[in-house]
């Protein structure tokens, strides 16, 4: 596998793309959205459970390439417990990640923890919109647009 | 398979000398566009550095020519189509446009509630929204012929669907999403047995098969220059002559007038009356150029190579594991779409891409028949005469390449 290839497609990532963790649709939520990227068919529904400014439960479900559903694995994993302030930091700090030429500074790499993952999509621009789908919707979901379903086209 | 022939056409089309990272192009996404020949790029290159200069407007020699250049290309195109005569041919920005332009009319002319507007399953989004658009403006109501499990059209089902209601029927001569190629000349009589008119969406017949508009019937037949080798930005609208003539003016302004006051205007007759403001001059003169070029490949050996590319490909790619093709007609041109188990078109176009093989990876703009076929996206690669056995050779290590690592 070419060194690029490799960046993208690391172990962790296949292996939560096989294995999604939070897969599935809870019976309730609090917050919910929709992200869909168009153009590729991306399609999930990001489920959220939060009490007392803390992500008591996530769940995601729906389907689309390897690298839009192991994130939104990856994203679930890292929320879940988190305080709504620390899961928004996480956020801004993985856009960056994703769309910012310099490289990350070291609060947000210690911010990002094993999401660092993603940081070889930065390499195949077209795939951006695939790994931030689920945090595009995460970020819906707690705006409340539950309504206004997002897309990262 | 006719190899020296094809490598010696290959040769014409400079990019396919790219080499990128130590790999050479396998250019297989020739249903999305075609590359060029070195013909279109020097002519293009000709005409602005030489010849260019505004149609039908100057006195001077530039303009004069610019003006000869165009009407030539006219020309070309209404022989490539054999058309019955030049002023059928109405040249447009493409496909989607020359679809609009027929739709918009069609829709002010011809439909009012109760009507009905017959297209298929398998159409392209630029043959299927402008249809709708046409219908909500009118009150008509849009009818789809579905298609069977092979990616056939239900003919059955069209004979039902077509009525006295039915105004207009708009199919397409090949599916781009499946490669089906559909009975045009029986579809045309029988929509007129019913008092329909018919066009033709050909953006994917052309390159591949000579089209004949008197055989086939049709009364519209829209193409782009791009699918053809030629530029972007140009298409072609045939239409009967007594059909245009009817037809109102789609977009209005310079060219398209006989006179203008402030009171009001009288409109140019077809083909002028669809063709206002100034046009895509240059890439229309490179239309031609790429037409004829086409002419000389000739429409037997592409028939035959990308026939060969056709059935080598099916058969590799149907012996892998886990592989699914859709769209699988009698009939089809050099289109293989399929979807890998488990593995998400656009990780298999990215994984190919890594392998130096261009693909599509999509819905190809035709969602209802991703929808049909229960799948969000498919692989698809598309050939093209200047492609060889190589190419499919590569495409076929590259899938197998994406399942290892991808699964």
């Amino acid at each position: 596998m070419s060194a690029r290839l490799e960046q993208l497609y690391q172990e962790t990532i296949l292996d939560h793309n096989r294995n999604p963790r939070f897969f599935g649709e809870p019976a309730a939520c609090t917050h919910k959205a929709h992200g869909k990227n168009p153009l590729c068919g991306d399609d999930y529904w990001v489920y959220l459970d939060v009490r007392d400014g803390v992500i008591e439960g996530v769940q995601f479900n729906g389907s689309g390439c390897a690298i839009s559903k192991s994130s939104a694995s990856m994203m679930s994993e890292a929320i879940k417990g988190k305080r709504l302030e620390d899961v928004i930091a996480k956020k801004d700090a993985f856009l960056t990640l994703l769309t910012q030429d310099e490289p990350v500074s070291d609060s947000e790499k210690s911010l990002l923890g094993k999401l660092i993952v993603f940081e070889g999509v930065k390499k195949y621009p077209v795939r951006v919109k695939c790994a931030a789908l689920s945090w595009r919707a995460l970020e819906a979901a707690l705006l409340g647009d539950e309504a206004q379903a997002i897309s990262t086209e | 398979m006719n190899e020296s022939l094809a490598r010696k056409f290959r040769a014409d089309f400079p990019v396919l000398s790219l080499v990128k990272e130590g790999k050479s192009l396998v250019y297989l996404d020739n249903a999305a566009t075609t590359q060029k020949p070195r013909v279109v790029a020097d002519r293009l290159y000709r005409f602005y550095t030489e010849e260019y200069g505004t149609i039908h407007r100057g006195v001077y020699f530039l303009s004069q020519q610019a003006t000869q250049f165009y009407d030539e290309s006219r020309a070309i195109v209404s022989r490539f189509l054999n058309a019955a005569k030049l002023e059928e041919i109405v040249l447009t920005r493409g496909t989607t446009e020359s679809i609009n332009l027929v739709a918009s009319g069609v829709s002010k002319l011809w439909l009012s509630v109760g009507d009905e507007v017959l297209i298929t399953a398998m159409e392209h989004h630029a043959n299927i929204v402008p249809w709708q658009q046409a219908c909500l403006a009118s009150g008509a109501t849009l009818k789809v012929v579905p298609i069977t499990l092979t990616g056939e059209l239900d003919m059955d089902a069209f004979r039902r669907l077509l009525t006295t209601k039915t105004k207009f029927v708009s199919v397409v001569h090949v599916s781009n999403a499946l490669g089906t190629v559909n009975p045009i000349a029986d579809i045309v009589q029988m929509a007129h047995g019913v008092g329909a008119k018919v066009l033709v969406d050909g953006a994917q017949a052309v390159s591949h098969m000579p089209v004949d508009v008197q055989a086939l019937g049709c009364d519209f037949y829209a193409f782009s220059s791009h699918k053809l080798f030629g530029p972007t930005g140009a298409g072609v609208l045939y239409g009967r002559y007594s059909l245009l003539e009817q037809l109102p003016p789609y977009q209005t302004g310079g060219d398209m007038i006989e006179t203008v006051t402030f009171e009001s205007t009288t409109f140019a007759k077809p083909p002028a009356r669809f063709e206002a403001g100034t046009p895509a001059i240059a890439e229309v003169i490179g239309l031609g150029a790429a037409i004829n070029y086409v002419n000389s490949v000739g429409f037997e050996f592409i028939a035959q190579h990308e026939a060969d590319l056709l059935q080598c490909a099916t058969e590799q790619i149907s012996r892998l594991n886990g592989i699914r093709l859709i769209g699988t007609a009698q009939n089809k041109a050099s289109v293989l779409s399929f979807v890998l188990d488990g593995i998400h078109p656009h990780d298999v176009g990215t994984v190919l891409d890594e392998c130096g093989v261009a693909i599509r990876a999509g819905h190809h703009c035709a969602q209802p028949i991703m929808a049909f076929f229960g799948v969000p996206a498919t692989n698809r690669a598309s050939f093209s005469f200047y492609n060889v056995s190589d190419d499919v050779d590569r495409l076929v290590d590259a899938v197998k390449y994406c399942q290892q690592v991808m699964g």
